[in-house]
């Protein structure tokens, strides 16, 4: 990075940890992976295949099959037949006890999964292992539960399902999205094309061999890899009754057009740039712990990532020299290490995208800070990075980054900040931080956001609700609300 | 010696007031019996992009009303629609209906009010919920509205269709530009003088008579609509909302089957979900 700043009045560590790195025996990865279709692992008719390497150090972990449109179609007449003739007709007591049984095999599987998620996307392994993989397991367990439940999820409605459900997931929570997707389409007696984003691939198809080996009837669950082409395919594939995406605010649209004049259901979670609001009486402590996981969890390849920081004016230097101390403190590296807390960018497409918005940045007169830290050679790694002097015009203040790179504003009053905070086609998420109770109240009702944290930042909970305003999409999953998205409720 | 009637002139309906259309444009809306009953305003691109502002400038007001006022207010559009009712259903006899039929749909109309007037402070309880999250937090859902919407009224019927699209919109505090049944607007024009005598802020309901044809493309690209209720649109129509939804990502309620009778569920169509997060502890 030619850009970087040196940290003068920022220290270094004083001391380093010793690596504690992940052992990846626990893994086998086949060199070659086909498309999982009506039960079975086949060649694609394509007889592409695509490598998928570990963004850490770029060594080619497999060849990936790459779905056509014949595969496509092998797919969702598979998922067809299954809805038709099995899950569709299947008791909703009998559909729990298989989404139980695969929340359980995933729990036992965990560390297999946590680790394959690490190498082939590079994220920090406590993080896989600490907060996607036991979100995972409690989507399917939450959703189980709503299977043979329904009728008492909504008065005054008779529930049935849409069909076949074609899905397209993102690269940043590889196996929580596939889990956000699958649960509750599977609970609701829907049958699933899913497809992996082309470079985190390798723990939905682990998890096909999952559900296989659960004994879930072949066609319920089918795993189709490829990249935008293959995702273009189940969109438009015209026995899919209903589309659920999530990814970028740009393809969203795509999909949306792509699905104009049609009766297809959809659902769209989109980006973000969430604003984060610092309120003069916040507790400082906590809220630096808060804006530092708000922007630098999942090396901030979060749609929700608090990605602008709004603090009040009085004590805005203060908190953002305590915000650099606090950024000379994250280790940043091998995200198999135990003690990672900034792993890899995704992959080398992301890595030159956050270069270039950050480049925009300094040439539109932002100031820029990123800590002394030590890159490994190889990889796709990006350090840390605040900026201060940022205005409400900057691209860096309005477009999402979806790395870890947090944009600083400032506000006087309360009505400024929300107004600043709304200042956005965006409106997934926020976060306040502030002593005064009636204070969160008052801006929990005025943000524009499907998820407002309070105090805290970055929680999920398969109860609880997750989506956007606005630009950021439609549809919510998590929670009672999540099975909306998948139901003809019988009503006008 | 008769004496001459005095004759109304038929305006658009924009932030509580009766404006004519700034194109000076009018259309003659005719009978059953092929007489033309009044010459209407034809609403411009200029008059839906005011009547857009206008919404948006009155969604705040609106949705930070309680819902038990909103109610109050939606329950007094009921009252003066009962009061009017003569005089919808001669308008609705214009337009072909027999006595009775039309006496049918202003009281259906009127019923259809009054019954999600009493949804404005109860659907937050159907739809929201606390959620038992898996740690020490508090966390709630509830639905808010969605803003700006846009309500394309079908042909007819020409009261019960306007009641029964656009009072659900209004139920959670979004505000509405609504397009007009084209072929029989003398309802909806009749409609807003009750609006404007019910307590309905200036703003909240704006009401367009003229082409949809020529207004749906402007109502569907507009960036500052984010809702639109397609109930009225032909497929064609429909199509043409879908594709200028893509502009700003706005949510597009279909045409279902003969249209909604009423239910709680549309009110959810027009609002969306707020999850709020925070810690419990000492």
């Amino acid at each position: 990075m030619a850009t970087k700043l040196p940290a003068t009045s920022h220290e270094p560590l004083l001391w380093d940890y010793a690596t504690s790195k992940e052992s990846t025996d626990i893994v086998e990865i086949d060199s070659k992976y086909g498309l999982f279709i009506d039960g079975k692992f086949r060649a694609p008719k394509s007889r592409k295949y695509f490598p998928t390497i570990n963004p850490a150090n770029e060594e080619h972990l497999a060849d990936v099959a790459e779905a056509g449109p014949r595969d496509i179609d092998l797919a969702v007449s598979a998922a067809r037949r299954a809805y038709t003739d099995v899950w569709g007709p299947m008791s909703g007591a009998e559909r729990a006890k298989y989404l139980f049984r695969i929340a359980r095999m995933v729990q036992e599987r965990s560390r297999e999964l946590a680790v394959l998620e690490t190498l082939d996307g590079g994220k920090p392994i406590k993080e896989a292992r600490d907060v996607d993989l036991p979100l995972v397991a409690g989507h399917f367990f939450y959703y189980a539960g709503w299977a043979d439940k329904l009728e008492y999820a909504f008065p005054g409605v008779s529930p049935k399902p849409l069909g076949v459900a074609g899905q397209v997931i993102p690269w940043n929570f590889p196996l929580m999205m596939l889990a956000w997707k699958v649960a509750p389409a599977l609970a609701t007696g829907n049958t699933v094309v899913l497809k992996p984003a082309e470079t985190t691939s390798l723990t939905a198809l682990m998890f096909a061999q999952i559900a296989s080996e659960a004994g879930l009837p072949p066609g319920v669950l089918n795993i189709v890899t490829g990249a935008g082409r293959t995702g273009a395919a189940i969109v438009g594939h015209d026995d899919v009754d209903k589309i659920a995406f999530t990814g970028s605010t740009a393809v969203g649209k795509m999909i949306q057009s792509q699905l104009a004049g049609t009766s297809k259901r959809l659902t769209l979670e989109l980006g973000g740039k969430a604003a984060h609001v610092v309120f003069e009486d916040a507790p400082l402590d906590q809220a630096i712990e808060g804006v530092i996981n708000g922007i630098f969890f999942n090396q901030g390849h979060v749609c929700c990532a608090g990605s602008r920081l709004l603090v009040q004016e009085n004590i805005h230097d203060r908190f953002v020299d305590k915000l650099k101390r606090r950024l000379a403190t994250l280790r940043v590296g091998d995200p198999l290490d135990k003690n990672t807390d900034v792993g890899a960018i995704n992959s080398r497409a992301q890595l030159e995208r956050i270069t270039e918005l950050v480049e925009v940045g300094l040439s539109e007169g932002a100031e820029m800070f990123q800590p002394d830290c030590v890159l490994p050679d190889r990889g796709f790694y990006f350090r840390p990075t605040l900026f201060t002097n940022v205005a409400q015009s900057h691209r860096i203040a309005q477009e999402e980054i979806f790395g870890p790179v947090l944009s600083i504003l400032s506000f006087r009053t309360p009505d400024e900040a929300v107004e600043k905070a709304n200042n956005t086609p965006y409106g997934l998420s926020a976060g306040v931080w502030t002593s005064k109770g009636s204070r969160i109240l008052w801006m929990a009702d005025r943000l524009k956001a499907g998820v407002v944290w309070a105090n805290t930042y970055n929680k999920f909970d398969p109860t609880s609700p997750f989506g956007g305003y606005k630009e950021s999409g439609f549809g919510r999953e998590g929670g009672r609300h999540g099975l909306l998205a998948y139901m003809d409720w019988g009503e006008g | 010696m008769s004496r001459l009637d005095v004759r109304k002139t038929y305006k658009l309906y924009l932030g509580g007031k009766f404006l004519r259309s700034e194109s000076g444009r009018t259309y003659p809306a005719v009978g059953a019996d092929g007489n033309v009953l009044a010459r209407v305003a034809k609403g411009s691109r200029k008059d839906l992009r005011d009547a857009v502002r206008i919404a948006r400038g009155a969604v705040g007001g609106w949705a930070s009303r309680t819902g038990y006022n909103r109610g109050q207010i939606l329950y007094r559009i009921a009252e003066t629609l009962e009061d009017r009712s003569a005089t919808f259903v001669g308008q609705l006899e214009d337009i072909g209906l027999s006595n009775a039929e039309a006496i049918a749909e202003v009281g259906q109309s009127v019923d259809r009010m009054v019954w999600y007037a009493g949804w404005a402070d109860k659907f937050v309880q159907i739809y929201g919920n606390l959620n038992p999250v898996a740690g020490p937090f508090f966390n709630i859902s509830s639905p808010e509205p969605t803003g700006v919407v846009g309500v394309v009224v079908p042909e007819e019927p020409a009261l019960l269709g306007l009641v029964s699209r656009l009072a659900p919109v209004l139920v959670p505090g979004n505000t509405a530009v609504v397009l007009a049944s084209e072929a029989s607007p003398m309802p909806a024009i009749t409609f807003t003088e009750v609006l404007n005598s019910s307590d309905v802020p200036g703003g909240v309901v704006n009401v367009l008579t003229g082409s949809k044809e020529e207004l749906i493309p402007f109502l569907a690209d507009h960036m500052d609509v984010n809702a639109i209720d397609a109930g009225g649109a032909t497929p064609e129509q429909a199509e043409r909302i879908q594709q200028g939804a893509v502009h700003n990502v706005k949510r597009v309620v279909l045409p279902v089957g003969d249209g909604p009778t009423q239910s709680p569920y549309r009110i959810a169509a027009f609002t969306e979900t707020k999850t709020v997060w925070h810690p419990k502890g000492l």
